[in-house]
């Protein structure tokens, strides 16, 4: 029972960070088709701005509950301009390129911004446990949980009901969701595209570095963990169906449940888990789980 | 192939034994490391030609290395050739078999998918404690047909069996892609539905081409090995397939020696770039990658081709 709890608990919060991390991913593929290797790099960039300007932010001495700003705040605009300056100097050069060249393109952002972070950051480890620690510990049937996990799972339904609500409710993501469907007769519609695929980068890459930032808290900051992160945000966006947001939140779960059960019952397993799941779903749907069919090329 | 190209090449490949063997110790080292990872990436421009990326031959190239590591070191088998022969059973054996779950996927499925499966293997290695767990193990000297040269001459052993497996593996791969099944590649990449149509088989193409390409990763993966005396998990980790990717790009599909020529080049530059800026030399990689892909999308043997064109049309 108590095994149960730990797993379901684990599990939702490990859910959670991956679905934040995949829902950029997945908004920019849907979007621009562009499977993008470098959003773990954002990942880290934002992990990297937040730690230092949490670390900052402490050292001053002001109210400690508003490091939470700091954090986010410095995330966000690290990787929207980041993500600026990759999409306007760069990207939009690439465009309709091939699927496979677009990989190669963002392999090499990812290559150059992974020495770009240790440049600026250097290769020490930083920490930010202030505002993890901050929040306490839950005591629940006997287990003990960080208050700050259930902060992350708060965090992630409230992104993704920010980006339902935008793609789905407003004028904006009505524009953006005719672009998915039909790059070329939106253009024809009148509808700028090019804005939309910029907006649509600054959005995606914004929330990988959210994440970074939000995870940061939680362990040590330290390079190649972006690295680590795009494979386990590729399984979770596969499974769940290559730009679809509501197919990362089922992709999320799967693998967030199944990667907690793994630890808690056979931790020997645990990474083969992952990628165990990625291949039986794709073993029968794949396109995977939501996504759209597409028509064979004649 | 004609005899006198074929005697070219012999001719070609002793000179680049003779080269390797003069080079000093640590530029022969680097030499043979480039031959290992020229055979895994003849492997991926294979797969290229029909238009699939492979994001997961370090699968293959990791097997072919454990297989060298496990043989010399926990069975006693140190024989080049008989490690070579396991190394070639066991990844045809595994490629056969995801082969027939892969070959049905395309561009980034295909890409995402083969890095899956690496991963896979990654994590399995990651937790195995007998088998070193994320540090790896060393790999015993080699031998060959019973002569057993040591410390010293094994680097020497290695190299020369990695330079003749270069050139005759090049040789095959080269009558390979002149074949009916070879051109059966550019077909695929073309337009499956006409090759259907004209009664080719778009799956046989494919899954030939993947058992192949796992083949001469297991054998770079062997060679690698045998070399450096030593393997870990990394080699199936995705940096590693993706770094086979970057060389194939770097010296385009177009000839089969194009690959091996480029790995040379690669580890040249990564040695370079490594020695003087050790904290940025991946953003000299990312840069040249950037390059490549703007300026000389059919890669280095464009250059090649374009001064045989130059050539032809100055003697008509």
């Amino acid at each position: 029972m108590k095994q149960i709890l730990a797993i379901l608990v684990d599990g939702s919060v490990y859910a959670s960070w991956l679905f934040i991390i995949s829902a950029g991913l997945t908004l920019i593929y849907g979007v621009m088709r562009i499977l993008n290797m470098s959003h773990g790099s954002f990942y880290a960039l934002g992990a990297y701005a937040g730690a230092s300007m949490v670390g900052w932010y402490f050292s001053t001495g002001a109210v400690p509950w508003l490091s939470f700003f700091a954090l986010i705040g410095a995330a966000l605009v690290a990787g929207i301009s980041v993500g600026l300056l990759v999409e306007r100097g760069l990207l939009r050069f690439m465009y309709g390129r091939d699927e496979v060249v677009m990989i190669l393109v963002t392999y090499a952002v990812l290559l150059i911004m992974e020495d770009a972070i240790k440049l600026v950051w250097g290769v020490e480890p930083y920490f930010a446990y202030q505002p993890y620690t901050l929040l306490g510990r839950t005591k629940f049937a006997g287990l003990s949980f960080a208050n700050y996990d259930f902060m992350l799972i708060g965090v992630s339904i409230l992104i993704g009901l920010i980006l339902w609500y935008g793609l789905n409710r407003t004028r904006n993501g009505k524009l953006l969701r005719v672009v998915i469907h039909d790059r070329e007769i939106a253009r024809a519609l009148g509808i700028n595209v090019s804005r939309i695929f910029t907006v649509t980068f600054l959005i995606g890459a914004g929330i990988g570095a959210l994440a970074g930032a939000l995870t940061a808290p939680g362990l040590s900051v330290v390079p190649g963990m972006g690295v680590e992160v795009i494979v386990l945000a590729f399984a979770v966006v596969v499974i769940g169906g290559l730009g679809s947001i509501s197919g990362a939140l089922v992709g999320a779960l799967i693998v967030g449940m199944a990667r907690a059960a793994a630890v808690h019952l056979y931790p020997d397993i645990e990474l083969f888990v992952i990628y165990g799941v990625m291949g039986l779903v794709l073993a029968f749907r794949p396109q995977g789980l939501f996504a759209v069919a597409n028509a064979r090329k004649i | 192939m004609s005899q006198r190209s074929l005697a070219l090449f012999v001719i070609l490949g002793l000179a680049t034994l003779a080269g390797g063997l003069l080079l000093p110790q640590w530029m022969s080292y680097l030499f043979t490391i480039a031959m290992g990872k020229g055979l895994v990436v003849l492997g991926l421009i294979l797969l290229m030609r029909a238009g699939l990326v492979s994001f997961g031959q370090g699968l293959y190239y990791c097997i072919g290395a454990y297989m060298a590591g496990v043989l010399t070191q926990f069975a006693g088998v140190t024989d080049v050739l008989l490690i070579l022969l396991a190394s070639v059973v066991a990844s045809v054996a595994i490629a056969a078999i995801i082969g027939l779950l892969l070959c049905r996927y395309r561009e980034i499925f295909f890409a995402m998918f083969s890095m899956a499966f690496s991963m896979i293997l990654y994590g399995l290695l990651v937790r195995n404690q007998f088998l070193g767990s994320t540090d790896g193990f060393n790999v015993a000297n080699p031998s060959l047909l019973g002569w057993s040269p040591g410390p010293e001459g094994a680097s020497t052993l290695v190299l020369s069996v990695a330079v003749v497996l270069v050139f005759a593996l090049g040789i095959l791969a080269w009558r390979y892609l002149n074949s009916l099944s070879g051109y059966g590649g550019e077909a695929v990449r073309e337009n499956e539905i006409r090759l259907e149509y004209l009664g080719g088989s778009v799956f046989r193409v494919i899954y030939v081409k993947y058992v192949i390409a796992a083949a001469l990763a297991a054998t770079g993966g062997t060679v690698t090995a045998l070399v450096s005396g030593h393997v870990d998990p990394e080699m199936a980790y995705w940096t590693t397939s993706g770094e086979f990717v970057f060389i194939a790009l770097m010296g385009g599909t177009a000839h089969v020696a194009a690959p091996i020529v480029a790995a040379v080049l690669f580890e040249a530059l990564r040695t370079y770039a490594f020695a003087v800026a050790p904290y940025t030399w991946q953003m000299i990689l990312g840069f040249a990658l950037l390059a490549i892909i703007l300026f000389m999308p059919s890669g280095l043997w464009s250059l090649v081709e374009r001064f045989q064109n130059k050539k032809s049309r100055q003697t008509p």
